[in-house]
């Protein structure tokens, strides 16, 4: 794409990419430089920009990797941050390449808005805080509680559906920001505050006493969140799927980005074939051979990427669980390279 | 006879009886006229003792004023050194992320353009509100048409070997001036010529006008912004993208433009048709009736309404928020995100210094206002 300045009879200017009736992304991500990635208006840990205002975290990583794949280079993506409401439109329109922003995969998203889900980089679900006073163990003996969560978000609907199949009366208390929503859970007027498990223990640092609540065990709904792609571009869907790929293989062979320049000298082919050593694996994907080598080296493995951002030493404080190598006991898992 | 007194110099004066003067009789006057008074000027001093202390100590006193992460601001049970039933403001998150606020995400080495266009503007703001300074007209065709192209260049670049910033790269103050001051700039030239259109004789110009006033008035600004960002890209031919803080900056400066024009012909609606009358007797044409007669008048007579719109212009710049471009008030949401950060003081703070912000910007704006009343009060005033 092409940037062409035009000068308008306002005196305005604006910045008009005319795009060439789309060669396929890849060929325009590297004719432009870049990767556009849309991402959160900032969600603790997987999008949000540091002190500095540069964008870290896990999903901001994802576009990290596809940057290092592509051009070998994890600092050539530019961020759009996006609203919930704006996030497809931004990818339908083309003004983003991908869309690396906490999304739910849904057969909804996945279908008929002719959405591509690149694979999942969040295993979430939804849990419940309460004050230990309530003497509560189990969400199921939150009947007729007062529930505080954010409204319009498929949060309050899994609320509704977990309450009404447990037949259990309930009350709901809901806020546009998660941060009036803490503040109305701090305040006492709701006995129970419900948002993603990835959210919760973070939300709680917010708390004036926060060791007088607790986190329920129970996980009320599936939140598989993944990057984000458009349908019908399957080179482009198929380098995204495998730089995430290619993270999670590295953490299950040991490869790490403080490693990874020795790993290269490894025997084992399945670190050579993952390395670029052996095979032709970037070429059929329209990169360099050395893509996975680079994500790693740039962003390091999934493990890496997940104890900077998320970790038990961030003050997210999440502990793998489920997003564990299927080996350790979690559902990570990636196809072989070969 | 020589034992008379006369007095040889006057008396002292005494000091007027405290019952008719000085403090005592200020406060009797002001705050206890009546029972009714005193009982609210009893109230009042009670709300101040019970409301000013804690305020002081949760701003001042107890606040933290420099540390590198929220730690500092959580109580002990949150893994920080203060006690539990502590509160105080947290200052220093504000003080990390004060160039996240300024700048949003331009990047470090290039904000000196942003530094210098803000001083070019300043300076240029300074030379014309300051009435002792000459050559008014020059300075106002400088930062009327020149002075957009030079902030233009210097903020977005991709020219005379500038490099380019891509607008969603901008944020925090640098986004909420450019909206608003783009949005007053336009809308004040605009008003006028559409209220004057509305008040035509021309049909066509002023149903016009009328269809343009009435559509955008009766629009919520979160809907101009919702078109404007997300139905906007869908009905553009594939591969066409219009900036979108551009579309934000014509959606809001239209959107203002329709009140700025009601304001403005409530004005004209307050000239006397004597003038009119006054004007065509002294055979002035139309442009000259409306620029030498009756806008000097209307305008003056609408400032508190002008100024009216203009702050609620510059507040409502938040708003572009909803469709992801972060305002003052947007990064500090997104940088209130960052769980370094995460204590039960942050997000009150930060809120408290977003809005110190916006009241200073605001007051400033009314306080030149009054001034220019007061300069320009000429008959009107009783």
């Amino acid at each position: 794409m092409k940037k062409l300045m035009v000068t308008a009879a306002l005196g305005a200017v604006m910045g008009l990419a005319a795009g060439a009736a789309s060669a396929g992304t890849i060929e325009d991500v590297k004719a432009k430089g870049f990767v556009q990635c849309g991402v959160s208006q900032g969600l603790p840990g997987f999008s949000n920009p540091d002190d500095k205002g540069n964008w870290t975290g896990l999903d901001v990583d994802v576009c990290r990797a596809v940057a290092a794949a592509v051009f070998g280079d994890a600092s050539k993506v530019k961020y759009t941050p996006l609203s919930a409401k704006e996030r497809f439109t931004a990818l339908q329109s083309g003004e983003i390449d991908m869309l690396s922003r906490n999304t739910t995969w849904t057969a909804t998203r996945d279908t008929a808005l002719g959405l591509n889900f690149a694979g999942v980089n969040y295993y979430d679900g939804q849990g419940f805080m309460v004050r230990k006073s309530l003497g509560v163990s189990s969400a199921l003996e939150l009947s007729g509680a007062a529930v505080c969560t954010n409204t319009g978000t498929t949060t309050e609907l899994n609320v509704a559906d977990y309450f009404r199949s447990h037949k259990m009366p309930y009350e709901i208390v809901a806020f546009e920001k998660s941060d009036e929503v803490v503040q109305a859970y701090n305040a006492g007027r709701c006995d129970v505050y419900t948002t993603d498990a990835s959210g919760l223990y973070a939300q709680r640092l917010k708390l004036t006493k926060p060791d007088e609540h607790i986190v329920l065990p129970e996980i009320i709904s599936k939140e598989p969140l993944g990057p984000v792609v458009r349908q019908g571009d399957d080179q482009w869907f198929n380098l995204v799927k495998w730089s995430l790929f290619a993270m999670v293989n590295a953490e299950e062979m040991g490869v790490t980005s403080a490693n990874v320049d020795e790993m290269k000298k490894s025997t084992n082919p399945a670190i050579r074939r993952l390395l670029g050593v052996e095979g032709k694996f970037g070429e059929n994907m329209g990169v360099s051979n050395d893509w996975a080598f680079n994500i790693v080296k740039q962003v390091g493995n999934y493990g890496e990427a997940f104890d900077r951002n998320v970790g038990p030493k961030t003050p997210l404080g999440i502990a793998r669980g489920v997003n564990a190598l299927w080996s350790k006991g979690g559902i990570q898992y990636a196809p072989p390279i070969r | 006879m020589s034992d008379h007194y006369i007095r040889k110099e006057d008396a002292p004066l005494l000091p007027p009886p405290s019952s008719v003067a000085g403090p005592v009789h200020w406060i009797r006057e002001n705050l206890f006229s009546g029972w009714f008074n005193s009982i609210m000027t009893l109230l009042a001093i009670y709300v101040l003792v019970v409301t000013v202390p804690g305020l002081v100590e949760y701003l001042f006193i107890n606040a933290v004023w420099d540390s590198v992460d929220g730690k500092a601001c959580r109580p002990a049970a949150g893994g920080g050194p203060n006690p539990a039933d502590w509160s105080g403001a947290c200052w220093s998150f504000a003080k990390a992320k004060f160039g996240f606020f300024m700048y949003g995400f331009y990047p470090d080495a290039l904000r000196w353009r942003v530094d210098l266009t803000g001083v070019i503007g300043a300076v240029g703001l300074v030379l014309l509100l300051i009435e002792t300074i000459p050559h008014k007209r020059w300075t106002a065709v400088f930062m009327l048409f020149v002075y957009p192209v030079i902030a233009y260049i210097l903020l977005s670049g991709g020219m005379f070997n500038l490099e380019y910033v891509e607008t969603n790269r901008w944020g925090g103050i640098l986004v909420t001036l450019v909206v608003a001051i783009t949005g007053i700039v336009v809308s004040l030239p605009l008003g006028i010529l559409l209220a004057l259109g509305r008040r035509s004789k021309m049909p066509a110009m002023r149903f016009a006008s009328v269809l343009f006033i009435e559509i955008w008035r009766g629009v919520p600004l979160i809907t101009v912004l919702f078109m404007a960002s997300v139905m906007l890209p869908l009905f553009l031919p594939e591969g066409v993208h219009f900036d979108k803080l551009l579309r934000c900056l014509i959606g809001v400066a239209l959107f203002s433009t329709a009140y700025m024009a009601e304001v403005v012909r409530g004005g004209l609606q307050a000239i006397v048709r004597g003038q009119y009358e006054g004007a065509q007797a002294l055979g002035l044409s139309y442009w000259k009736t409306m620029g030498l007669i009756i806008l000097p008048q209307a305008l003056k007579l609408v400032i508190p309404g002008i100024v009216n719109t203009f702050i609620g212009l510059f507040k409502d710049t938040t708003l572009v928020l909803i469709v992801g471009i972060l305002d003052l008030l947007g990064t500090v949401q997104t940088g209130l995100t960052d769980a370094k950060w995460f204590s039960p003081n942050t997000a009150t703070s930060a809120y408290i210094f977003t809005a110190a912000i916006f009241w200073a910007f605001c007051f400033a704006m009314s306080r030149y206002s009054i001034y220019m009343e007061n300069k320009l009060h000429t008959g009107h005033k009783r």
